[in-house]
């Protein structure tokens, strides 16, 4: 299975848990940019979690999930799973 | 005690968005009836409904809100910064408590929970949208329309099926007259989904007519169930004083009576309550039955129901002794949104001095000796009298009165 690339987490964010016509996503730098100042609560988090576990096949723990607070951590926590294998 | 008056309105209903478009449908006697296209209902005893079919969410909210909200959450969303829009108030402005939100539902977001429903029979556990945890609740329109303003004043929901949508403002009244600045009120309500229209099939209310000119008929001799339908109001109340301070000139009206009762059990052969709910509620108004212009009915297009109700009014005002329209013909019943739009309809109607028609029931049963109002009717109104009754027992009644901008405290 390919890693999870910052396009990718862009759009499941955007399919998941919508996306502001104003909001940072659409290009700049938000590679460390905390998910709460994007407008993401841990409810879309959760939500965005699940997608990525059922597209990319890893299993990941809530707790652990809401601990990534930036697209950066929560690529590494993905990628490391996806190496790791289930 | 000031008056508490209305000094915002928001409408989404099948005869229109906005209170004009509803309003100018409604006194054209146009109904939004018609066959049910949110899904395939041919397999379904029942196959009619009033839904609304031009509203597009995403005209109306922002993108975030989409994947959490079901469709009556929606509706509720646009209804409610109508409402907050037309009364010109800014919740920011406000004391950090001073503006909180009551709305009534009788099945939280059911099409929301269809869907995830789906998802986990289908597909399993894990493609439930986490969302689920809330977007189906009771209370999510309150939460919702608290959030996305900003309100953390006293909120909260009620359960109270039809009678819901006076109850959630006679509700905000009382936290308006504890000293909440304003309270956004009322409900919009709806399941247009399977899994909400077998619920609704099962309560054994729902017309199994095809032809949309016969299947609602209230009070009529062929009265033989209701459409249901979605949709609803929501209001801001305020003191009128507090409005009158934040330089506020007009509004819609007074919520000037209201009392709710509860049936006794069925089989008890104890009468009904509901004559007792219009009386307090009368008497809560400090107005007499003669100075009320127009009963907007429950109409609950069954006979026995319809029965009970023409009782209390013949009881209450006399033999065609007032007025009595159910402008609901044209939308079908709303669940608890339904008395919340009757409430719209009859601010409008006081405003307007007419009164909306009842479409469809050319039959009226004799014996009711109700003078239902058919055809649009002129005529001055000071006061008007809604009804509302919720399945499982629940009456509501509420006095909603002109007010003008004139007198100070009573």
């Amino acid at each position: 299975m390919s890693e999870l690339t910052l396009t990718e987490l862009t759009t499941i964010l955007q399919e998941c848990a919508g996306e502001d016509e104003t909001s940072a996503l659409r290009g700049g730098d938000v590679l460390d940019t905390d998910f709460k100042d994007l407008g993401y609560d841990s409810l879309a988090m959760l939500e965005t979690a699940a997608r990525i576990q059922i597209t990319y096949g890893v299993v990941l723990a809530d707790d652990v999930v809401v601990e990534a607070s930036t697209p950066r951590q929560l690529m590494r926590l993905v990628n490391q799973s996806i190496v790791e294998g289930p | 005690m000031t008056a508490t008056v209305v000094t915002g309105m928001g409408v989404v209903a099948p005869t229109g968005l906005g209170p004009r478009e509803h309003w100018e449908r409604t006194m054209r006697g146009e109904s939004a009836i018609g066959p049910v296209t949110a899904f395939d209902a041919e397999r379904y005893s029942s196959r009619l409904a009033g839904e609304i079919t031009a509203f597009v969410p995403a005209d109306h909210l922002p993108a975030r809100l989409l994947p959490q909200t079901d469709h009556m959450t929606r509706l509720a969303l646009a209804a409610a910064a109508w409402a907050i829009k037309d009364a010109a108030v800014d919740p920011a402005e406000l004391p950090e408590f001073g503006m909180g939100v009551v709305t009534a539902s009788s099945a939280g977001g059911f099409e929301f929970g269809h869907r995830e429903l789906d998802k986990l029979w289908r597909k399993g556990p894990e493609h439930v949208s986490a969302y689920q945890s809330f977007a189906w609740f009771y209370a999510v329109n309150s939460g919702q329309i608290s959030i996305r303003h900003g309100m953390r004043g006293p909120s909260g929901v009620l359960v109270t099926e039809q009678a819901g949508g006076l109850d959630a403002v006679a509700q905000a009244r009382r936290r308006v007259r504890d000293g909440t600045a304003a309270m956004v009120c009322g409900s919009v309500d709806g399941s247009p989904c399977p899994w909400g229209w077998v619920a609704q099939l099962a309560g054994g209310r729902i017309s199994t007519a095809d032809d949309p000119a016969r299947a609602y008929l209230p009070f009529d001799v062929d009265a033989g169930g209701h459409v249901p339908g979605d949709g609803g109001a929501l209001f801001v109340l305020e003191d009128e004083e507090g409005a009158r301070e934040r330089g506020v000139t007009s509004w819609h009206g007074e919520i000037a009576g209201y009392a709710a009762t509860f049936d006794p059990p069925p089989g008890s052969g104890r009468p009904s309550s509901l004559r007792r709910a219009i009386e307090l509620a009368l008497a809560d108004a400090e107005t007499e039955a003669d100075a009320i212009g127009v009963v907007f009915a429950d109409g609950a297009g069954l006979a026995e129901l319809d029965r009970v109700e023409a009782e209390a009014l013949r009881a209450v005002f006399g033999p065609y002794g007032v007025p009595v329209t159910v402008p609901k013909t044209m939308t079908g019943r709303l669940s608890a949104g339904g008395a919340a739009l009757d409430l719209a309809t009859a601010l409008l109607a006081l405003r307007h001095g007419r009164i909306p028609p009842t479409v469809n029931v050319s039959r009226p049963v004799p014996e009711y000796e109700l003078d239902l109002v058919t055809q649009p009717r002129r005529k001055p109104l000071s006061a008007v009298l809604v009804v509302a009754r919720g399945q499982g027992g629940f009456n509501a009644a509420m006095v909603v009165t002109r007010r003008h901008s004139t007198s100070g405290t009573r």
